[in-house]
């Protein structure tokens, strides 16, 4: 049974996922198949902010979350997390299996490492573990922000 | 208007489960319960509300609480919401007269006539143990304060 009372959202760390860029990083927590996160995270690239991506994959928000998430993470076991959450959130029309494959084979990613690395019950601990986190913290939905350890799910105005 | 206190006795009330039939403060008796008042089925927090919530059942559930909805859209409306989003979280109508359970609990938004966000607590024995009122009914409460408030309880 997880813990879910309420915790401050940890600071960055060296597990988490960040692109470098403009000021410290934002922390965001979202999910694949939202289409609002996939909006926030262009609108975050094309500002060039610093960003730390955190899982928000819950099952009752939609049925392929906590799959694509776990999927993003067997692609991060190959160096390429940021490559493969761009290409998901540049193409929500399209992530079932056979697509993402396909989308290994662009990014350069081995699929058969990446088939097995997805059923490493490791990582669906990992993705487990940061949906945990944001509901600990109080998140509500994605894509949430954490803006001066406090969590908001307006765009955020600007690098920190 | 305030939220109901914690240690106060919940007043007699009804809502409409989703086959028709009254809840009311009987059936509050014997275990935790959890209100989970919210504006409008269809709306976006809403659904995020529920969706969220149901992802913590287990927890919130662990010890016997049982969680219920609580809005005053008409029950049809609240079943077809619950069943579009595949939650299993009960709702109750506030229908007609139109949010009065939600009046009698401080948990009604007068300035939009719709209920407002806001988990009220009840112990077994009809007295309230736990209550939280949005600062506005599009934020939504974390589902860590039902965690917290059902330990405080």
């Amino acid at each position: 049974m997880r813990d879910l009372s309420s915790l401050p959202v940890d600071p960055v760390g060296p597990t988490d996922h960040v692109r470098e860029g403009d000021g410290e990083p934002l922390i965001v927590y979202a999910e694949f198949s939202c289409p609002d996160c996939a909006v926030a995270a262009a609108r975050l690239r094309e500002r060039g902010d610093s960003v730390c991506f955190r899982h928000f994959a819950i099952a009752a928000r939609s049925p392929r979350a906590v799959k694509l998430a776990i999927a993003s993470e067997a692609a991060a076991r190959q160096g390429l997390f940021w490559e493969f959450h761009d290409s998901l959130f540049a193409d929500q029309g399209r992530l079932d299996d056979p697509h993402l494959w396909q989308r290994c084979e662009l990014l350069g990613i081995d699929v058969d490492r990446f088939e097995a690395d997805r059923r490493d019950p490791e990582l669906a601990e990992v993705v487990a573990s940061s949906a945990t986190a944001a509901m600990r913290a109080g998140a509500t939905g994605a894509p949430t922000f954490v803006v001066g350890g406090e969590l908001q799910a307006q765009f955020p105005s600007g690098p920190s | 208007m305030s939220i109901i206190a914690p240690g106060t006795q919940v007043p007699s009330f009804s809502l409409a489960r989703e086959d028709g039939s009254q809840f009311t403060e009987a059936d509050l008796q014997g275990k935790t319960t959890v209100l989970v008042f919210y504006p409008f089925a269809f709306s976006p927090v809403c659904t995020n509300q529920l969706q969220v919530y149901t992802e913590a059942l287990p927890e919130i559930t662990v010890d016997g609480a049982e969680i219920y909805a609580v809005s005053t859209d008409p029950t049809f409306s609240q079943v077809a919401f619950r069943e579009q989003l595949g939650v299993p979280i009960q709702q109750l109508s506030d229908f007609e007269p139109k949010g009065a359970t939600a009046k009698l609990f401080g948990a009604y938004f007068e300035p939009a006539g719709m209920t407002n966000r806001a988990i009220v607590i009840v112990g077994p024995d009809g007295c309230v143990t736990w209550s939280h009122l949005a600062d506005n009914p599009g934020e939504m409460p974390g589902v860590n304060l039902i965690i917290d408030g059902l330990a405080a309880s």
